[in-house]
């Protein structure tokens, strides 16, 4: 029950963050949706690294780790820790500088305007729309799971209470937690707006870091030091080869470098980026950022591997627990419960979507069409907020009536990164090249749509032939739960942005140290099995592994990043660029340009 | 100097495929696998790469940008 109590102060801290920050409102849109573009620089790295973090670089990359070992740091965390400041660098700052000039509050006001073309503008509104609403949902399951399962009530000897169905009872149901977390997020997000929701994940990114550190040291100093287990992990051929990268494949760990471009594509990452004060903000952002994942990252990997050590034979699913088990076999309750109610409280948070969404909604679709010229700026705040909470109890219904369905929104979710990912050339071409126009920009969105939709239906048709891993413990697998996702199957998301994994304790998980009935002594699940042709008939075009399709064994990000790009290469150069007036305002002569910044100097 | 940055960091992106460490188990200090070390020393050159291009090719014309009209641009309907 400490755990609860832990979580459900944590919820009541943010609410009043966020009703805090309303008072600091000043009923203005960019107020209410970019905190007046007024943030501090320690709230703006802290929020942005925060915004995208979620609990997968806590739990599944311990748990991705425990599986495969200490290679899924490079795989997902230093290749994000180069991509992704670098595209804040080159596309975050620009975009920065012309929402300042030109009042832009969305990329899809700056498409519109730069390629002239309102039809552009709106297909990617619904594209990057239907991307984005999956997360919401998964947001609302992953509370109302997780609620429902650190409340569970148990007799005196610790041993949960059975009800007539022979099932665990507990506190809070999950349909109490879903509605719980539902409103808890829609409270702060209605009331603080952008504000509240950088403050609250400042907040949260300080507790982890805070916390995580204090925690890795004293599990350390618990298990005598981390000489013995890395010396009997090498010793031991199961898991000697976690203490390497022989478990990721070449493609795939190549491949993955594309992922992160996915970062500053999310509406809520390059809303975020609006909401600097001063462009000097991004400076020590993208030269901290790499050091932040750092920071989170090699510890959750490397505890991941220790735990091979620790609590060998956990099946796939069980692995995602190992840092819970860990804190809970190693670190005092106290502290050991404020980390996992930042961890859980992360996989509940789902409130920077919900904003984007609003904003882009209110900017994109109600101003844009007249609304704000009709019924003022005030409607449209109080427009933003009634979508707020529109989409709370959208996300909380369909949570409710597809609570077994969770898979399909997993799946989405992985799906989207490789989407957001390859609608990083429109974006740089926007921004870069003059030449551009928005017959490419067309040409390119309707491409990663198309293979957004042909990677899930190739995933669908190979279903029958994936090949299957040893499974230590089917019945426990199939309880998985709402929020299957499992280490290892993560490809398509980069350090901190993947879809959050299950909670602790959903999987039936058995109790520490102890392998799962049936699972193999001495270590972790063995390599995954070879990849199957999808269509014989065209070689190694398509291949596919336990959860995945790949294209000649690169992950279909890549295709999908380098096809992007061409296209829209290929149809600017054979269709007419927008008008020279258009060009002049985001390509300033340089004589002009000169202007403002003699006059600057003088 | 633009491409000289250019250079920089297409070899910092090249550098993250260490693939001389593919199978190393090496334990550095005796409990540090050696592919950790050296990405989260390649961490650490990543800031570094950063804390460069922040030096060297910041985008200064940026700082002087100034409102040119009011936000949230309607269609013309």
């Amino acid at each position: 029950m400490i755990p609860a109590l832990i979580v459900f102060a944590y919820l009541g801290i943010v609410l009043y963050i966020g009703i805090f920050a309303f008072r600091r409102s000043k009923g203005s849109t960019e107020d209410f949706f970019l905190a007046n573009r007024a943030l501090s620089p320690a709230v703006f790295l802290l929020s942005l690294f925060g915004t995208n973090m979620t609990a997968f670089a806590i739990l599944g990359s311990s748990g991705m780790a425990y599986a495969r070992g200490i290679g899924v740091f490079g795989l997902m965390a230093s290749s994000s820790g180069i991509v992704i400041p670098l595209t804040i660098f080159f596309i975050g700052t620009r975009l920065w500088a012309l929402g300042k000039r030109f009042g832009h509050m969305t990329q899809v006001q700056f498409l519109r305007d730069r390629w002239e073309c309102s039809g552009i503008g709106t297909f990617l509104f619904a594209l990057t729309a239907a991307m984005l609403v999956p997360y919401i949902i998964i947001g609302v399951m992953g509370g109302g799971q997780t609620l429902e399962t650190i409340s569970v009530i148990t007799g005196p000897d610790g041993s949960p209470v059975l009800g007539p169905d022979g099932k665990p009872q507990h506190w809070v149901s999950y349909e109490v937690g879903g509605a719980i977390v539902a409103i808890v997020v829609m409270s702060y997000v209605f009331f603080g707006g952008m504000r509240g929701t950088a403050w609250v994940n400042t907040f949260q990114t300080i507790l982890f870091l805070t916390f995580g550190t204090i925690a890795f040291v004293l599990i350390a100093r618990s298990l005598g030091g981390f000489d013995k287990i890395m010396a009997e992990l090498a010793a031991n051929p199961r898991t000697a080869p976690l203490l390497s990268r022989e478990r990721i494949p070449a493609q795939e760990f190549f491949s993955y470098m594309f992922i992160p471009l996915s970062s500053i594509m999310f509406p809520h990452i390059s809303i975020m980026c609006l909401t600097a004060e001063r462009i000097g903000h991004f400076r020590k952002t993208v030269i901290l950022y790499p050091l932040c994942i750092a920071a989170i990252w090699i510890p959750s990997v490397y505890l991941g591997v220790v735990a091979a050590g620790r609590y060998p034979g956990l099946g796939p699913g069980e692995a995602d627990d190992v840092i819970i088990r860990l804190l809970t076999d190693h670190v005092p309750v106290v502290l050991s419960g404020i980390l996992g109610a930042g961890i859980m409280a992360c996989v509940m948070a789902s409130d920077s979507q919900i904003l984007a969404l609003s904003t882009m909604f209110t900017e994109d679709v109600f101003a844009y069409y007249g609304g704000r010229r009709r019924f003022g700026e005030r409607a449209q705040v109080w427009t933003g907020r009634a979508f707020v909470v529109a989409i709370a109890i959208t996300a909380y219904l369909i949570a409710l009536e597809l609570k077994d369905q969770a898979s399909i929104f997993e799946l989405a979710i992985r799906f989207a990164f490789s989407g957001f990912a390859a609608l990083a050339p429109i974006m740089l071409a926007a921004l870069f090249w003059k030449r551009s126009t928005k017959w490419g920009a067309l040409a390119a969105s309707a491409w990663v749509a198309a293979c957004v939709i042909a990677t899930w239906w190739l995933t669908a048709y190979s279903d029958p032939i994936a090949p299957r891993p040893p499974r230590p413990r089917p019945a426990a697998s199939a309880q998985a739960g709402p929020r299957g996702s499992q280490a290892g199957d993560m490809h398509g998301a980069p350090a901190g942005l993947q879809p959050s994994p299950a909670p602790p304790g959903t999987r039936s998980a058995p109790r520490a140290g102890t392998p799962s009935p049936g699972a193999r002594p001495g270590g972790p699940p063995p390599a995954a099995p070879q990849p199957v042709r999808v269509f014989p008939q065209l070689g190694d075009l398509f291949l596919r592994g336990p959860t995945n399709v790949t294209v000649y064994g690169y992950l279909p990000v890549m295709p999908m990043v380098l096809g992007s790009a061409l296209l829209m290469i290929v149809v600017s150069l054979l269709t007419r660029p927008p008008s020279r007036e258009t060009l002049d305002r985001y390509f300033p002569p340089r004589e002009a340009a000169r202007v403002p910044e003699a006059a600057s100097a003088a | 100097m633009k491409w000289g940055l250019a250079a920089l960091v297409a070899g910092v992106i090249l550098l993250h495929q260490d693939f001389w460490n593919w199978t190393n188990k090496t334990l550095v200090m005796g409990f540090l696998p050696i592919g950790l070390v050296y990405h989260a020393g390649y961490a650490v050159l990543a800031s570094l790469t950063m804390a460069i291009l922040v030096r060297l090719a910041w985008p200064h014309e940026l700082e002087q940008v100034q409102p040119e009209r009011p936000v949230g641009s309607e269609a013309e309907l």
